[in-house]
């Protein structure tokens, strides 16, 4: 059988640096892939030996666009290993920013980063405004109206693109996948998508505003410290407090008016696209609790995972179960292993001499990923020695099985509305509407941390709780939570004071990684199999189904421990003593 | 010193050039409710922040009318999108963010449409239609161990050192957004395993360094409008960051400054001090050693920054802030530079400098103290 290789370097659209290879057969239907990341950046070994207070605003750093999942964790971590319970009032205003943070990059991811695989803007130029405008209607949940589709707007916004269109140059969108087979949204459709998209670059800066009030700035906000929150004024401040829930109002109704509608649109549009919803080969799912909203109580409380499809059981996770390998990562092969003892040795051997179907659909000589070898920077986590998808997805599915209550409204409403069975959630398709899902749920139920919040500022005022690290004592401890793309886990050790050893299994590893030793394959590999190309030059549909997972590549590569000078000359650090 | 008569005649020429905006950026303005006054109001107010007289203000509303003729080529190196995140935020329903959209941009792979094959098109079909006069903005500091192997970008798998290098020759300008492409960021910090640097290091061209992680919006477009204005870089700093936005230290405009010169302090977070809003330099803040307009400009459209939020500046703009400003939650003065950051900071006498001026406000926080005992 014939088999051809398309390389897609670089995916864009995404955070980081990432590419993406499939093999064809004769027929276009994808027989194998491979996932690559292309940077290392190497943050954790640049974390030993430093102040563990800093560690936080350090790993921030791995991400500018999950821009505080990284810096809590890294916090959090800390607090962990030290024993540190920090106030509750520190505890609620981190569920703050949080929620600016899920509402901030899921519409941007939407909108902005994944809308141009399902929206076709020169389409949207055919279409009629009004009835696109009564079109609108359709798709919003009970209660809502449409919003920023009124006629008016509408001719407004085709205005604005015709006369873009007309010049030839379109800057940003040239090259596009426009008039491809799988574009299903009708004229009218893409109309209502595309005045979201102008629309949510306006609300995504309020979202930036949310996160700004009790976190200083967005991107990279910095009032968390060890121990609590530094935004004791803030927090004082009623006016502050308003603010803050304003902002949250104004996302909530955005999500309900505009993204909730256009992902029930798109069900309708792409129902039959197969692309779109082919089943998930991979049928496992792992999340942990995030968003505490009480002492006791979390948003999304699940800390575990489901099996084979099968929302009828509901796992608890067993941390002791995580482990990494690299057998086709670029380090030396060390097996599998826990965070807490993980051991990375680079050995960077690049790509090989191949040949890839190029943009004209001729095959060109190209560097191609090794399969046999090694061919990512990425690592393998696995749960159990089995792969685990992680994301929205698996946060609302496992959620589900578990009987969130809160979970099973917003999820049974979208299906009722759009009369898809359970099972279309395991799909490009449904990875895309958990997403959303999960931040309606927000917009539905997040509030309940805000008033618990305030009502609790009105006894206690304490924001950081006190603790002193001791200098002949070792430390370990962890922070796991999901955060937008999944779950997230940072592993530290210290000792005399420092950070001895620091590990991070990011949700885009999970997901991303290459094939184990074992020869399972993660989910951006697996899931692709079985997928038909309409066009082998203009591979829309891997993109969109890579783009499903919102990949954060900067997240993904990051682990190595070494010493030395000289690729291929490093040693093997003497690693964790007893602890 | 400027020259008016030359800024009217480079943007005469950038006239002739083919523009590739739909509209007039007057057209545009006028759709989004600003007026023909409220667009010259704005020319005036960056006027002054690019340091020019008032008379420049037309000239500068010229320049961002012409702006359009100026291709930018966005590259993306080691980073973490941050800086592109960062001009994701300006002001809505902004004039700032109409100009950066209004310029031509032709490559920016976290927005562009196109993937793969498409996207590469895209690039070298930029490198070659603009030679000599697309802007390079670069975000990322460029990994240079083992040949720049640690980053490659393309189907041929090209490092990013070979790429930044190739894109660069044909740049008008060079600008480099954040702090990891002015000098290197977070991946160099020691002991920076992939040999990242600032892009300046390896090329043999002028960049301009518009730090901070991230910078403001501001802070980058103005930059922009000078290139466009001038045919040239602005006036910079030693470290080549320009004057109009680095020229004050942090400490200089804070809010809390008042404070400080009474020597009320921030002895521990959650405290009375910090509900008051005393000043932060006992917790770290290095907003004396930084220089930025973070406490004039804010972040988020004002909403606040990080003093307000109560904790320290941690030094983002300063090259090797993070070595050389570590821990970011002690004073300065209290660091001995012992750590394994200090042993691989190259820039010696920085330290020095910021170790004899950490000394002189050291002293006065503890005089200050002195003379204000605490209850």
């Amino acid at each position: 059988m014939a088999t051809k290789r398309v390389v897609i370097d670089p995916i864009t659209r995404i955070e980081g640096h990432l590419r993406v290879e499939v093999v064809i057969d004769e027929n276009n239907v994808i027989k194998d892939a491979y996932s690559s990341a292309t940077l290392w950046r190497g943050i954790e070994v640049i974390l030993k030996g430093r102040d563990p207070r800093d560690a936080g605003f350090m790993t921030q750093r791995i991400c500018g666009v999950c821009t505080y999942s990284h810096y809590k964790a890294g916090i959090t971590a800390v607090e962990n290993a030290l024993g540190i319970k920090p106030p509750l009032n520190a505890l609620l205003t981190r569920t703050l920013l949080d929620f600016a943070l899920f509402f901030h990059d899921h519409i941007v991811h939407f909108y902005q980063l994944h809308a141009l695989d399902w929206v076709d803007i020169l389409s949207a130029l055919q279409a009629d405004p009004k009835k696109a405008s009564e079109e609108a209607f359709k798709y919003v949940p009970k209660g809502y109206n449409p919003i920023a589709t009124g006629e008016d707007e509408l001719r407004e916004v085709q205005k604005r693109v015709a006369n873009f269109a007309k010049k030839g140059d379109l800057g940003p969108f040239k090259n596009a996948y426009f008039g491809h087979k799988t574009m299903r949204f009708t004229p009218e459709q893409n109309l209502i998508a595309l005045s979201h998209y102008l629309k949510t670059l306006e609300m995504q800066r309020i979202a930036a505003q949310m996160m700004a009030i009790f976190g200083g700035k967005n991107p990279h906000p910095q009032s968390l410290t060890v121990g609590g929150v530094t935004c004791i004024m803030d927090l004082q401040d009623p006016a502050r407090l308003a603010e803050y829930l304003t902002k949250f109002k104004e996302l909530a109704d955005y999500t309900n008016r505009a993204y909730y509608a256009d992902i029930v649109m798109a069900a309708a549009a792409y129902g039959n696209e197969p692309s779109v919803v082919q089943k998930n080969n991979l049928g496992n799912y792992l999340t942990y609790r995030t968003m505490q909203t009480s002492a006791n109580g979390w948003l999304f409380d699940a800390c575990g995972y489901i099996k084979d499809f099968d929302l009828g059981k509901f796992y608890e996770i067993d941390e002791s179960k995580i482990e990494e390998d690299v057998t086709h990562s670029w380090y030396k092969d060390t097996g599998f292993r826990h965070p807490y003892n993980g051991e990375t040795i680079p050995d960077y051997t690049g790509y090989v001499d191949g040949e890839s179907v190029d943009g004209e659909g001729n095959l060109v000589k190209a560097k191609v990923a090794n399969p046999k070898g090694k061919y990512s920077w990425i690592k393998s986590p696995r749960y159990d020695k089995e792969p685990m998808e992680v994301g929205p997805l698996a946060c609302m599915v496992v959620n589900y099985a578990k009987g969130n209550e809160k979970v099973r409204k917003v999820v049974d409403e979208f299906l009722a509305q759009t009369g898809l069975p359970a099972e279309a959630l395991f799909t490009t398709l449904g990875r895309t509407a958990a997403r959303m899902l999960q931040t309606k749920t927000i917009a539905d139920y997040g509030l309940e941390a805000f008033n618990n919040l305030v009502e609790n500022l009105k006894v206690d005022q304490s924001t950081v709780a006190p603790y002193v690290i001791d200098k002949n004592k070792e430390y370990k401890g962890r922070f796991i939570g999901d955060v937008p793309r999944g779950m997230l886990s940072h592993w530290c050790r210290i000792k005399d004071g420092v950070i001895e050893n620091w590990q991070a299994v990011v949700p885009s590893t999970w997901n991303a990684g290459p094939a184990d030793g074992n020869g399972k394959k993660g989910a951006y590999e697996v899931n692709l199999i079985g997928m038909k190309l309409a066009d082998p030059a203009k591979p829309l549909e891997v993109i969109r189904n890579i783009h499903s997972y919102d990949p954060c590549i900067a997240c993904a590569v990051h682990v190595m421990d070494v010493k030395g000078k000289k690729l291929g000359e490093f040693k093997v650090d003497p690693l964790y003593g007893a602890c | 010193m400027l020259d008016v008569q030359k800024v009217k005649q480079r943007i005469a020429e950038l006239r002739k050039l083919p523009g590739i905006a739909p509209k007039s950026i007057s057209e545009i303005l006028e759709e989004n409710g600003f007026t023909r006054r409220d667009f010259l109001k704005w020319s005036g107010a960056l006027a002054v922040t690019l340091g020019l007289p008032a008379s420049f203000a037309p000239v500068v509303a010229e320049a961002a009318e012409v702006s359009d003729r100026l291709p930018v080529v966005w590259l993306h190196l080691a980073e973490c999108t941050g800086c592109s995140e960062s001009l994701l935020r300006t002001d809505a329903p902004t004039i700032d963010d109409l100009i950066f959209n209004y310029i031509n941009l032709q490559y920016h792979d976290t927005i562009m449409a196109a993937a793969g094959w498409q996207a590469e098109e895209n690039y070298e079909d930029a490198l070659e239609k603009f030679k000599g006069r697309y802007v390079l903005c670069v975000e990322g500091g460029v990994p240079t161990k083992d040949g720049g192997e640690y980053l490659t970008i393309g189907p041929h798998a090209e490092t990013g050192l070979h790429k930044l290098k190739r894109t660069a020759k044909d740049a008008a300008a060079i600008i480099a957004v954040g702090t990891c492409s002015s000098f290197g960021g977070i991946q160099a910090a020691a002991p920076n395993p992939t040999g990242a640097k600032g892009i300046h290091k390896v090329l043999n061209k002028q960049v301009i360094n518009v730090p901070g992680c991230p910078p403001s919006a501001k802070n980058i477009v103005g930059t922009i409008v000078y290139v466009i204005l001038f045919g040239q870089l602005p006036a910079v700093d030693n470290f080549n960051r320009p004057k109009f936005a680095y020229g004050l230290r942090i400490h200089d405009l804070c809010e809390r400054r008042g404070h400080f010169d009474a020597g009320e302090f921030v002895e521990e977070f959650g405290s009375e001090e910090a509900m008051n809003g005393f000043c932060l330099y006992k917790k770290g803040c290095k907003g004396p050693y930084t220089f930025n307009n973070c406490s004039r400009e804010r972040f988020n459209q004002h909403t606040s920054w990080p003093v307000q939020a109560g904790h320290g500046c941690i030094g983002c703009s300063e090259p090797d802030f993070w070595d050389s400003m570590a821990p970011y939650e002690e004073p300065l003065a209290n660091h001995k530079f012992s750590s394994v950051s200090a042993d691989a900071t190259a820039d010696k006498v920085g330290i020095t400098i910021l170790t004899v001026a950490g000394v002189a406000i050291a002293a006065h926080a503890a005089i200050s103290a002195i003379k204000n005992p605490k209850e």
